[in-house]
């Protein structure tokens, strides 16, 4: 008897949920009739991605987080911002808050097949590998653009192409305009991981400082995360409790650190977007991100035509101060004439090429020397893409 | 300037001792409104959304009105807005009140969120702070005594609500509902309103915690400034006996544990830093463990707290 | 006849929850200034509208089905564990860690057997903790779970950062990828991974294994009054200890299939939420696993249309978990009013339900 009823209990269970989900498509497709749905329409231009001079061209963004977060990701909306309104043939579609798995592959598919997007920038590092390299392989007549990922010849499919800027050429120049200001000798750093493009800006901004003051120290502290809010604000804090006098961050979004750093009456230096807003007294300068170049840059070329998969546009996109990826924020109050001029021409060096970053016989800080002497990585030497070390004179390890 | 001097080691115990007054605040309101929640037996783990939606509220009205006071209480009427759809739905008949509580924390972050886009670059106005370190002459100290009239208001909350508990008529309907809500009824209380009222008037704390985090500390409005503080209230007021008093002390503990990892890192221990990022709930986790006994319930618990009464 | 009333009264609450849901959410969207008959056109098309979107659906369903299960199971003994996250990610460490360990040496069916099995024990062993702490210690298993989720979290990124992180996985710690060859494939004629059938054969076990077995009627008994079931000499801690394992279990799977199916490694994206939304997925089929299927449907639904709604519409990221949790707080309002509308006793009319107020004061409205 139980049994039965038992039985009755759960098929009233299947059969509501069974028409719920009905209930769900009728209620959804009872809409469709009274109102046309606007802008998605112009799917045609999926079929013939070749986009050939002329007709307009959709481009689709993807980002990891929300697009204004004060930090990377609003670097890369706002840089796909300026390029769209440059340019009247481009439609812009965007997503954010899309994460690191399956979902980001649906968002790029339906950018493809709904939108007919022709070419997708993923502006996160984890859509790579395997997400856009397994949508790359689907659609091979789309492009595929992707912040941060190495591109392999051979391995990585062809319609793949990967960019980034070299803003350690800009923590670099920051790093001297901090050690010509800090009064302690004594510099600090909020990473979210040890990831290499963070050691990278971290021994950037090092190398920078001791270039001037050769035995000035940056102490790091990894939150562990991209935006810990609260970590943020105590690291920042524990530094300024330690007699640093200088801090700087790479985090998701750097308001937390440079508020903090003000509250507390020390310097600050920014990152992603000029921060100076934020702290009118301390900050100091800040490297920072411009998109709107180099996408406006391959937005033309993509409606010119051209293509990552004949060797028209280049897998491998790169490029520093010179080329217009990054800049350094415009010298706040505090920065002294000397830190003005020592800056200024560190710039001028690297934007001629004659400064190098990373010289021959590099030791890491715990004395090991990382780059063998006489051999001097160039900027775009991908070795340093893979920096799994931190140079001498910073203080801190890379074990988590 | 000896001033300028690293304070070494011993910045790790004053990076603690300030964090557990910083970080704790958030974690003393949503706590004591947890545990008021919980006292007259129901629990809501959606706190945590509250508290976004308080902290974006607070700093929202703070930033329009220029007025950061005006943003507390608008954090406190949005907790209890939030809390008044908690409350009500949550005591309907076969509705269960975690499911509730997870259908908040993506509701009220999905408001939290929708609503606060366009305060996350403007900066808002923030609560002035109390400076008791000038005595000191020492800036670390000076900054680590800067307390928050918000946790000050906290500090007073919880003898009050123990007194409240313990003393008053209204605190004794809201304990008799959460013990036995059979007695409660037959004493004519009604068991509905009661809920209700506890519910709101701990979420309205739960939004004023929110406002410590977005006009305190760290000091800002971004979708990820709770790192589930919200939801680690539930454990924190088990942690706590039910009882204000230890709601704070347990608010500070958890608070000083935030402040850990980074003074530990800042001095030179490099190692393990998620590890002791997970601290606070491994602690709570054994703390649980070895005062817990199936032989007897907790001395606190209220008795209607999980069932479906 | 009576019983066919009663069906009929279940369908109409569901559908008219669903209803109730999105007519607030089109209330909410002409409030922000947007045409809700075109956002709910958009969600239709870009959920269920075509086998090639559906499949989107599918694929973000897939996960929810197996970790509902991890609070479905322990809800019939009267438990709510809410450990389904820190399951899932211990499930999909343990699942890589086989899989590299095994790597090609076996043939590929024996390795992926192995992981999932690594992952089902992993899993599985974190939620029989909180199971055996309620037990033995009392200590509540909501709480437990919780603080559990946090722990796995902790483990996982200290683990991927370090001791199993793959140096060449540069910008994104992760651990070594599995070899291409022991991957889960996708289901022919498809995009959709295999994971979507372990979810709904799991559910489909656990359905008949809770309904249809003495096993299952020994957790319901236990579950209606444990101290009945003490009494009636049912082995209470081996139940509990059980039920826990195996709904950890599901969800160390889900944790498997996420590594074996979608991400080849073990990093942080094992953690975004699927847990949490199995929760809600397991409340509002009222536990039953063969309504989690169905709803978890729905759910993914709902997070595939996510895209176009910023996409097509300009509305925010956080415009997808606004609807969210307006459909959830209908639907869980919804299974208050069973035999609660004398019309279902009286003629059968279509009633839906009054919405849950979305503002203090608000009276419930009555939509008929």
């Amino acid at each position: 008897m139980s049994q039965k009823r038992v039985v009755r209990l759960s098929r009233r269970q299947i059969l509501r949920g069974l028409l719920a989900t009905g209930a769900f498509g009728i209620a959804s497709k009872y809409g469709i009739g009274c109102a046309s749905t606007p802008s998605t329409s112009d799917a045609s231009t999926g079929a013939s991605p070749a986009a050939a001079g002329g007709n307009p061209i959709t481009i689709g963004f993807i980002y990891v987080g929300p697009k204004d977060d004060y930090g990377y990701n609003q670097a890369h909306a706002a840089g796909a911002a300026g390029m769209a309104k440059k340019f009247s043939w481009v439609k812009l579609v965007e997503e954010a808050n899309v994460p690191e798995t399956a979902a980001v592959a649906e968002s790029m598919r339906s950018m493809i097949d709904i939108d007919g997007a022709v070419a997708l920038f993923p502006t996160s590092f984890g859509y790579f590998d395997p997400h856009v390299l397994k949508m790359a392989a689907e659609y091979p007549d789309v492009q595929f653009f992707h912040a941060g990922g190495l591109y392999q010849e051979g391995k990585t499919p062809k319609n793949v192409g990967s960019y980034f800027g070299y803003i350690d050429e800009a923590q670099y120049i920051a790093g001297i305009v901090a050690a010509l200001t800090s009064k302690s000798g004594k510099l600090g750093f909020v990473g979210a991981k040890p990831i290499p493009q963070v050691l990278r800006n971290i021994n950037a901004f090092t190398l920078g400082a001791r270039s001037v003051k050769p035995a000035i120290t940056t102490q790091v502290v990894f939150t562990g995360n991209w935006a810990e809010p609260i970590k943020e604000a105590e690291a920042t804090n524990s530094m300024a409790d330690q007699g640093i006098d200088v801090v700087t961050c790479h985090v998701d979004s750097p308001k937390v650190v440079i508020e903090t750093a003000e509250k507390r009456g020390i310097f600050s230096s920014g990152y992603h977007a000029d921060q100076i807003a934020l702290a009118p007294k301390g900050y100091l300068t800040g490297a920072e991100w411009d998109w709107t170049n180099i996408y406006s840059k391959l937005a033309e070329e993509i409606y010119a035509g051209k293509k990552l998969m004949d060797g028209g546009i280049p897998h491998i996109l790169r490029g520093g101060l010179k080329d217009g990826f990054c800049k350094i924020s415009p010298y706040g109050p505090a920065v002294g004439a000397e830190a003005k001029k020592a800056a200024d021409e560190a710039q001028a060096k690297l934007m001629d090429g004659s400064l190098t970053i990373y010289p021959g016989g590099l030791k890491d800080n715990t004395g090991k020397v990382v780059i063998p002497a006489g051999t001097t990585l160039k900027q775009d030497d991908p070795t340093l893409e893979s920096m799994n070390y931190l140079v001498d004179g910073v203080l801190g390890s890379i074990g988590s | 300037m000896a001033t300028e001097a690293a304070l070494g080691w011993w910045g790790v115990p004053l990076a603690i001792a300030a964090g557990t007054m910083r970080g704790g605040t958030p974690f003393l309101f949503v706590s004591l409104g947890e545990c008021l929640t919980e006292k007259s037996g129901k629990i809501n783990l959606g706190l945590e959304g509250t508290l976004l939606t308080g902290a974006m509220a607070a700093y929202g009205t703070s930033y329009l009105t220029g007025s950061p006071w005006i943003g507390v209480l608008a954090a406190g009427l949005a907790g209890a807005a939030l809390g008044v759809i908690h409350g009500w739905l949550s005591q309907q008949f076969r509705v269960n009140d975690v499911a509730v509580g997870i259908a908040m924390i993506i509701f009220g972050s999905g408001v939290a969120f929708f609503f606060g886009k366009p305060f996350i670059q403007p900066k808002a106005a923030q609560l002035p702070t109390i400076d008791l370190g000038a005595w000191s002459g020492i800036p670390a100290v000076e900054a680590a005594l800067q307390i928050s009239p918000l946790f000050l208001l906290g500090v007073l909350i919880a003898p009050i609500m123990h007194w409240f508990f313990k003393s008053t008529r209204w605190g004794l309907f809201i304990r008799a509902v959460g013990d036995s809500p059979d007695a409660a009824k037959a004493m004519g209380m009604s068991i509905f309103k009661v809920r209700l009222l506890s519910v709101v008037a701990g979420s309205f704390l739960a939004g004023i915690g929110g406002a410590s985090l977005s006009l305190y500390y760290p000091g800002l409005w971004t979708e990820r400034i709770s790192s589930g503080q919200g939801l680690m209230a539930v454990a924190l007021v088990i942690f706590a006996r039910w009882n204000p008093i230890q709601c704070l002390w347990a608010s500070l503990l958890f608070g000083g544990a935030q402040a850990l990892g980074p003074a530990l890192q800042s001095v030179g221990i490099k190692e393990g830093y998620y590890l002791f990022n997970a601290a606070p709930y491994i602690l709570t986790l054994v703390i649980m463990i070895f005062t817990c006994s199936p032989k007897r319930s907790l001395t606190g618990a209220p008795g209607a707290l999980g069932t479906d009464t | 006849m009576n019983s066919w009333r009663r069906s009929f009264e279940s369908i109409s609450l569901s559908f008219g929850a669903i209803f109730a849901g999105l007519l607030l959410f089109g209330v909410f969207c002409a409030a922000v200034g947007q045409n809700p008959f075109a956002v709910y056109g958009s969600i239709w098309k870009s959920a269920f509208g075509s086998w090639q979107t559906f499949q989107n659906t599918l694929i973000r369903a897939a996960p929810l089905m197996l970790t509902a299960l991890c609070t479905a199971l322990p809800a019939r003994l009267g438990l709510v564990i809410i450990g389904n996250e820190g399951a899932l990610v211990v499930g999909g460490i343990a699942a890589v860690a086989i899989g590299l360990g095994l790597g090609t040496a076996l043939p590929p069916v024996i390795a992926q057997v192995a992981m999932a099995i690594a992952g089902m024990i992993a899993g599985g062993l974190w939620i029989m903790a909180a199971g055996a702490l309620k037990h033995y210690r009392a200590v509540n298993e909501t709480i437990s779970s919780l603080l559990l989720n946090y722990v796995a979290i902790a483990l996982l990124n200290h683990l991927v950062g370090g001791p199993m992180r793959d140096p060449s996985s540069l910008n994104k710690p992760s651990t070594f990828p599995l070899p291409e060859a022991i991957m889960l494939g996708n289901i022919p004629g498809s995009r959709v991974h295999w994971g979507l059938l372990y979810g709904i054969v799991a559910c489909a076990i656990a359905y008949f294994l809770i309904q249809r077995t003495t096993f299952g009627f020994a957790a319901r008994t236990a579950g209606g009054n444990i101290r009945a079931a003490r009494i009636a000499g049912l082995p209470v801690g081996q139940l509990t200890l059980t039920v826990c394992f195996l709904a950890g279990s599901c969800a160390g799977l889900a944790g498997m299939v996420e590594v074996a199916a979608v991400q080849g490694s073990a990093n942080e994206s094992l953690n975004v939420g699927y847990g949490y939304g199995g929760i809600l997925v397991a409340f509002a089929a009222r536990h039953n696993p063969l309504a989690a299927i169905l709803i978890s449907l729905l759910v993914g639904g709902i997070l595939a249309s996510g895209g176009i709604l910023q996409r097509a519409h300009n509305l925010p990221d956080a415009t997808v978990l606004v609807f969210e949790g307006i459909v959830f707080l209908a639907v869980l309002y919804s299974d208050s009013l069973y035999g609660k509308i004398p019309w279902f006793k009286e003629k059968p009319l279509i009633a839906a339900p009054p919405n849950p107020p979305t503002s203090p004061g608000q009276e419930p409205v009555v939509i008929s």
